[in-house]
């Protein structure tokens, strides 16, 4: 059980998503890094799409009200305070063991977002086959709500595992996001394509889980076709553009279906950098082709595993390397005795 | 237009069978959808159809594209018919009053009295095309063409949940209070979309045929009661 002592800012929790629902409306959710929240769950000894918290710029302070052991993908500033009010840092991309009533402030992220797993979980209801909270029609985390001060939520179930930690943090690529073009690239001129490919676009202030809105260059609609369409099907990654001619990148809480022109749609293996993208992030785009696409997906799902299989136990003492050099003295010691 | 394919993204195929709002090329979507699951491929995570067009989302690692694509325009070609996964609906309404604020404005907009307007809309069988706009949101149609308004105005900042509503040549039931332009004519007792049921959790489906019944204000509150205290499901309104 933990007991959230302070939660400023809206942090949700987020899992492998509500797959399955969308034909009748129900959005797909998830974690927007689904890598990161692999990654904090390998840390916490859990499979990779089980429930975290997603964070964004501050995380929440916590209370263990039994020992548990939590673990963090992200830049954080966590600091871990005992019961005698003696602080001490806790570094990023490993596991923590908390001792019971330890308190955990996960302090600002210098990342656009992190995840805090704990090991087995948060203890929480399936919604649709997920725990992902998805505000808008209040389902999935706890009532579908922003965390709050106050709430107790049942985690840290099982033995603790060995603390482990991820040598080489994960790298969030830089260079242009790769889009596959349409499925409405007619309804723009080609004077707009060009600018979309060739310029570079600002994330605004309207970004959340459901998209990112652009400040850039207007992208005008070819205009016999306009800027409506009958509703068709939409995905994260798709770029939508309204009449007034500014993309808005949707992310995993969109809606399923969309009345917008979609421009481009960013491939599946750039899709987590979006969760990165905070307003006043520069952005630009480079298309590429479904045989890319693909070979991106596979390269991404292969340096995750490479990833998560470099997860090294994090041991005060390294009794692997004690015990080798044990054997050594051992042979030494023969050699010397004969 | 012949049917055709749009990628959306790498994980994600349209089957587009036009542009417009058209029963017929709604018939055609459900025909496809129906044809697309009795093909049982392993792969695929979301079938989403709208009034044009069906969406498939899917894992590329999993399903070759070019395959899905092709059976995809295989599916285009099933021949429209009463689909296997539609059900019917008899949904009872209670029309006008603070229930259906509006009705007042639509007789004097279409120029029929309301009692014309709630028969019309009765009698009219009407088509789920699409779940969309939020959980459960079902758009229906088609209404009759001297029944079609533009949406109002200014639109209301809540409209309460379970309110049926029509705008241009389509109706729909609010699941959830959400804010909302088109006209308010009554509200339903029924709960269209109940989380706790994971195999059908939105009460109507895309394909579903429903029909509306009026009912007076003591049958609307004993009805929600006992949809409340689960003495009757959902079963009870599928029409006989």
């Amino acid at each position: 059980m933990i007991e959230i002592l302070d939660a400023a800012l809206p942090v949700s929790f987020q899992d492998g998503g509500r797959p399955g629902y969308r034909h009748l409306g129900v959005p797909l959710s998830g974690a927007l890094d689904a890598e990161w929240l692999a990654i904090a769950n390998a840390l916490a000894g859990n499979p990779a799409a089980t429930v975290a918290l997603e964070i964004r710029l501050r995380g929440p302070r916590l209370r263990a009200l039994r020992p548990l052991t939590l673990a963090l993908a992200g830049e954080f500033s966590a600091r871990i305070e005992d019961a005698a009010g003696q602080s001490r840092p806790a570094a990023n991309w490993r596991s923590h063991a908390l001792t019971e009533n330890e308190v955990f402030d996960c302090g600002f992220l210098r990342s656009g977002i992190g995840y805090l797993a704990v090991h087995g979980g948060f203890d929480l209801p399936t919604v649709l086959g997920s725990r992902s909270t998805y505000a808008r029609a209040g389902i999935g985390g706890i009532d579908g709500r922003a965390l709050r001060a106050g709430d107790r939520i049942g985690a840290g179930a099982g033995e603790p595992p060995t603390p482990m930690r991820l040598p080489q943090p994960p790298q969030i690529g830089d260079g242009p996001l790769r889009v596959i073009a349409g499925p409405q690239r007619e309804y723009f001129t080609d004077a707009a394509w060009a600018k979309f490919i060739d310029a570079e676009f600002t994330v605004s202030r309207e970004a959340d889980r459901m998209g990112l809105r652009l400040d850039g260059p207007q992208l005008e609609h070819d205009p016999t076709l306009g800027a409506d369409i009958v509703s068709d099907g939409v995905a994260p990654g798709a770029i939508q553009v309204p009449g007034d001619g500014r993309p808005i990148v949707l992310l995993a809480d969109c809606q399923t279906v969309g009345g917008y022109p979609k421009i481009a749609t960013v491939i599946a293996a750039d899709l987590p950098r979006l969760a990165h993208a905070l307003p006043g992030h520069s952005l630009r785009f480079v298309e590429v082709d479904l045989e890319q696409a693909l070979a991106a997906r596979r390269r991404a799902a292969t340096e995750l595993t490479a990833c998560i299989a470099s997860i090294l136990a994090d041991r005060p003492f390294d009794l692997d390397a004690l015990y080798a050099a044990n054997l050594i003295d051992g042979v030494i010691d023969a050699q010397h005795a004969t | 237009m012949k049917p055709r394919i749009l990628a959306l993204g790498d994980g994600a195929l349209t089957l587009e069978f036009g542009d417009r709002i058209d029963q017929t090329l709604n018939a055609k979507v459900m025909a496809a959808r129906d044809a697309l699951a009795a093909l049982n491929l392993e792969g695929i995570t979301d079938v989403v159809p709208t009034w044009r067009s069906l969406t498939v989302h899917f894992d590329p690692l999993r399903l070759d594209r070019d395959r899905l694509a092709e059976e995809l325009l295989h599916c285009a070609e099933a021949p429209p018919q009463e689909s296997a996964q539609a059900m019917r609906w008899l949904i009872p309404v209670v029309f006008g009053g603070e229930s259906g604020p509006d009705i007042a404005a639509v007789a004097q907009a279409t120029g029929r009295s309301e009692a014309s307007v709630i028969e019309t809309l009765c009698a009219t069988e009407l088509r789920v095309f699409l779940i969309g706009f939020l959980p459960g949101f079902p758009y229906l149609g088609e209404l009759p063409d001297w029944l079609r308004l533009p949406r109002l105005k200014s639109p209301r900042a809540a409209v309460p949940a379970n309110s049926l509503a029509i705008a241009g040549a389509q109706a729909a039931i609010y699941p959830w209070q959400s804010p909302g332009g088109w006209h308010l004519l009554g509200r339903t007792p029924l709960r269209l979309f109940d989380v706790d049921n994971a195999t059908r959790p939105a009460l109507l489906a895309p394909g579903d045929a429903v029909r509306f019944t009026p009912i007076d204000h003591n049958e609307f509150e004993r009805l929600a009661a006992a949809v409340a205290t689960g003495e009757i499901d959902e079963s009870e309104w599928r029409a006989k």
